[in-house]
């Protein structure tokens, strides 16, 4: 009986682990392997280098550069993406007239394609006769180019991310409130307990458990997320707004370097499941997960 | 409502109109540049003449029609897939005991970190020793077992009441019949949610699909809107516009009309 | 229902009986100006088709160059290489490098050695050719010209039918072209040089007309940080910072016809290839003329050429050059002028009677041509897209300025360095 268990078992999940195998765990094997070789070239064969690519990198200033931006583009897209979600979330999660448009509004930018609204909003940002520039022109403050300007083009490429993102999160709290008991309000506005503390007090640790799921699909997007990099900035301008992920295609599809961009991918996971592992750490002590 | 005025009630609606209005001008903005001659794409003027040729144009421009129909297959492919295969792991991990299962489970866990988005370059090469490169098969392969979808299930399942389950096996039903009968019809909320997840991130998925197709028969609406935008010769955002509106149409008429549910499948779903 | 399953394997038995005997041949091109170029590749093959019984091309439309040239060298890796493709000239010798094309001199008789292939521009050679051979069949090339808005140019009290003859009229004409309010806001600027994505294909315009190039054809050389090369790029920067007739920052490619149309630039330096967009959609009329140069005329030429790729039998191959010397005959090339806008790359096809009256009526078309007598090579290298890259970086940094001109440059020259030494 115990046995024939087993074989069910494997048999079941034998489907799901073949594909995830061949398109997950093998190649991030592979990245690894890769990494320690050349890049084979027609005129010339690969070579073993060992920690060569490794060694390279820390000469890279874009590899540098790519880094440090992705740091900076996940700090400032995943706390600002998770707070305007909640933020949503408490402003939607009840009904009034008009809480169906005002979801959509706040969704809608899931449903568009990143690659295409990428588009749109080089529009926004263009300067002279783009829309911000009309605006800022209207009261009078000069032009400005955001995506064209090293200081300003990452934010820029940021802020559609954060556009993008929030919406989508705010489903997730707006399930996870519906969880907090009506009866535990009553209870505090009897009690005299103020909106604020209720909310820290009650709802945030209740919703714990999504906030870290959350938080850490933010911090994963944070790093995949790169579609409209190649409408708006291409990584400029002097690899002002170069991602870690944006570099790792340029490498192996822009400059045909496979066994560099194999060992910027090893970064790149390691990174991913430091920060993964990271927060599930961090919030294990806080959140009871099932 | 706890202790809250009038006064802060009009605040917050006003904060959230306002965020809303935000969040809805990008759509807005490809609606009228779409709608509109070129000539008022950057100009807003009310009386502005109505115009549906942007979006003749885009269609004459570009196999949209074929575009539409690879996204279609590639994505009715994906959500099928990712159905069977992770509704048959998740039930084997959330009712069944067997050596490995934790390592496992850990497996899946590791693909939730560390995405088929990010492994560009093995996965292509993969795809080349198949012989897949350029086909709509190749897109959607690395994505068939979603991790997301598995934890997700699982969870669900886990959620069944073992009574249920238990009445099911003494009516004799196999394994795949409990699993059919009981879990499925309770997963139905989950299913529903991830597979509207999985739709629209698939709809508009980029990267993956850039690399691995190179003609018109294979590339999915994304990559074909972006070749479609990028010429030498400078960018219509009229026509753009319309481009992008027709692509998105889709999904986004089926989110206004399903709105309700969509919301609802989430909260039941109990993804949390 | 069943009369559609007749048809349908009827038509197969066709499509197979003369499949055996034909040839069969894969050919990718990109398109870079807009869909309709598309369409007219596609007419211009089955064309050919219908006049040689014998061959059957399947065109494949892949979309941007740099598309063309990943799905180019994918498939020459994967072992599925089409026989013919389009791409950048100056991906010439990332191709010799991956080992993936031939040589055009094996499939030409003496005769076409002399005729066709020396009937080309030199100008468009110059990217087509190295270490004694030719790699590349000019096609869809182009070359930058400047607009000007003759609205613009009478506003401003500038004689509105004479556009800039050096740099120096550039920025004169510039000063009085760009408007600003009392704030210092400007409304209009006068002159407006794309930087977006690749800047060092404009800027290579601007070396040549201060006396520079960039590159020499071995393709392993690079001056970036020549005097003349610096020195255009110290010009290219004052614009923004010191005559204050440019906007700052990096400027969209893509937005720059708009720009010009919204007038928010009086003048614009971008491809011929947009000569048809601009007389088109433009609000006024406009002019066209040179690149302004610091000392000379000088341009750089762009686009793409016809490239053979290994791996199919020489029949094959043959087939496809025979195909090339049809389509760049000056009946078939003019048609593809016309149509896109690209530069005609045989002063033959200049001399046909449809070209003739095109030019005609549509004059503005001569100026590309007649640039080319002062055009050079677009920036080509072994790791093309590497090198290029860092330049165009360095660019970025001075254009927007985060680095001085010399200093950025002597950067960009001491990494390209680098990569090169490889293939020394």
């Amino acid at each position: 009986m115990m046995r024939r268990e087993w074989i069910y078992a494997w048999l079941l999940v034998l489907p799901a682990f073949v594909f995830l195998i061949t398109f997950t765990h093998l190649p991030a094997v592979e990245a690894l392997v890769n990494s320690v070789w050349t890049t084979a070239k027609g005129r010339r064969p690969s070579m073993f280098v060992g920690l060569g690519n490794y060694q390279k990198m820390l000469q890279d200033p874009i590899f540098i550069k790519a880094m440090i931006n992705s740091g900076l583009y996940a700090a400032l897209t995943v706390p600002t993406s998770i707070a305007l979600a909640l933020a949503m979330a408490l402003l939607v999660h009840r009904p009034f007239k008009g809480v169906a448009a005002m979801r959509m509004a706040y969704f809608t930018p899931t449903v568009l394609p990143l690659v295409a609204v990428a588009n749109i909003w080089l529009f926004f940002y263009a300067p002279g006769f783009g829309l911000i520039d009309q605006i800022r022109q209207f009261f009078g403050f000069a032009s400005a180019n955001y995506a064209g300007q090293p200081d300003t083009a990452l934010y820029s490429v940021a802020v559609v991310t954060i556009w993008k993102e929030a919406g989508f999160f705010m489903i997730f709290f707006l399930a996870a409130l519906q969880t907090v008991p009506e009866t535990l309000r009553e209870a505090a506005a009897i009690e005299g307990c103020s909106k604020w503390t209720f909310f820290r007090r009650v709802t945030l640790p209740l919703i714990m458990p999504t906030t870290l799921f959350v938080s850490v699909n933010a911090v994963i997007n944070a790093f995949r997320l790169v579609d409209h990099v190649f409408v708006m900035t291409k990584g400029g301008p002097d690899n002002a707004s170069m991602l870690l992920l944006y570099y790792i295609f340029e490498t192996g599809f822009r400059y045909w370097d496979t066994a560099y961009a194999a060992a910027l991918t090893v970064v790149l996971i390691l990174i991913l499941s430091l920060a993964g592992l990271g927060q599930f750490y961090a919030a294990d002590k806080r959140v009871h997960y099932k | 409502m706890i202790g809250e005025t009038l006064f802060d009630r009009i605040l917050i609606r006003a904060a959230g109109t306002i965020l809303a209005l935000l969040w809805i001008a990008p759509l807005a903005y490809a609606v009228w540049a779409a709608f509109h001659p070129a000539a008022y794409e950057a100009r807003f003027d009310l009386l502005a003449p109505l115009t549906l040729e942007n979006f003749y144009s885009a269609w004459s421009q570009a196999p949209f029609s074929r575009y539409f129909l690879n996204t279609a297959l590639l994505v009715g492919m994906i959500l099928a897939a990712q159905l069977v295969l992770c509704t048959l792991a998740a039930f084997a991990f959330a009712r069944l005991d067997f050596p490995g299962k934790s390592f496992l489970f850990g497996l899946i866990l590791v693909q939730l970190l560390v995405m088929p988005d990010i492994l560009l370059v093995e996965n292509y090469k993969t795809m080349r020793a198949l012989g897949l490169v350029d086909t709509i098969i190749a897109i959607g392969l690395p994505y068939f077992a979603s991790g997301f979808a598995i934890f997700l299930l699982r969870q669900t399942f886990m959620t069944v009441p073992k009574e249920l389950d238990d009445a099911a096996r003494v009516e004799g039903c196999s394994l795949i019949g409990v699993l059919w009968r009981v879990y499925v019809p309770l997963g139905k909320p989950a299913m529903l949610a991830f597979g509207l997840v999985s739709v629209s991130h698939h709809w508009n998925n980029f990267l993956w699909p850039l690399i691995i197709t190179n003609s018109v028969e294979t590339r999915p609406l994304t990559v074909g809107l972006s070749i479609f935008a990028t010429t030498d010769s400078g960018t219509t955002w009229s026509v753009i516009n319309a481009a992008t509106l027709m692509t998105s149409a889709p999904l986004l008429l089926g989110f206004l009309l399903f709105q309700r549910q969509f919301v609802q499948s989430f909260m039941r779903a109990g993804i949390k | 229902m069943k009369l559609r399953n007749i048809f349908f394997a009827s038509t197969a038995i066709v499509a197979l009986a003369s499949a055996a005997s034909a040839v069969e041949l894969e050919f990718y091109f990109p398109v870079a100006v807009g869909g309709a170029a598309a369409d007219t590749i596609q007419a211009l093959t089955e064309q050919y088709m219908a006049e040689n019984a014998d061959v059957a091309i399947e065109a494949v439309y892949t979309g941007s160059y740099a598309d063309t040239t990943t799905k180019a060298i994918t498939a020459v890796r994967g072992g599925n290489a089409p026989q013919l493709i389009i791409s950048l000239s100056t991906d010439m010798f990332t191709f010799i490098d991956e080992d993936m094309i031939v040589a055009w001199d094996d499939f030409v008789t003496a005769e076409e050695q002399d005729n066709w292939i020396g009937g080309f521009y030199p100008a468009f050679m110059a990217n087509s050719q190295t270490d004694g051979k030719t790699w590349g069949i000019p096609f869809q090339r182009s070359t930058p010209v400047l607009y000007w808005n003759k609205d613009a140019f009478a506003a401003a009290g500038l004689n509105p039918e004479v556009g800039p003859a050096t740099w120096a009229d550039m920025v004169d004409m510039a000063k009085a072209l760009t408007i600003k309010d009392d704030a210092g806001n400007v409304s209009q600027w006068g002159v407006h040089i794309p930087s977006s994505g690749f800047p060092s294909w404009l800027w290579t315009g601007i070396v040549a007309g201060n006396g520079g190039l960039l590159a020499d054809d071995t393709g392993t050389t690079v001056s970036f940080n020549s005097d003349a090369a610096v020195g255009a790029l110290e010009a290219l920067v004052a614009l923004t910072q010191e005559d204050g007739v440019m906007a700052p920052g990096i400027l969209d490619w893509g937005g720059t016809p708009k720009a010009f149309f919204d007038g928010q630039a009086a003048m614009i330096w971008t491809t011929t290839g947009n000569l048809t967009n601009v007389r088109t959609n433009a609000p006024f009329d406009f002019g066209v003329g040179f690149l302004p140069g610091l000392v000379q005329n000088g341009a750089p030429t762009g686009g793409g050429n016809f490239y053979l790729i290994k791996g199919s039998s020489d029949e094959e191959l043959q087939a496809a050059a025979d195909f090339v010397k049809w389509v760049t005959a000056p009946e078939q090339a003019a048609k593809w002028t016309i149509a896109t806008g690209y530069v005609a790359p045989r002063p033959d096809v200049w001399e046909t009677e449809t070209m003739v009256a095109y030019t005609t009526d549509f004059p503005q078309a001569l100026v590309a041509r007649d640039q080319l007598d002062y055009a050079v090579a677009e920036l080509s290298t072994f790791e093309g897209p590497k090198v290029t890259q860092l330049l165009n970086s360095a660019l970025e940094a001075a254009i927007t300025g985060q680095t001085e001109p010399k200093a950025a440059l002597d950067a960009a020259q001491a990494e390209a360095e680098a990569i090169l030494a490889a293939y020394k």
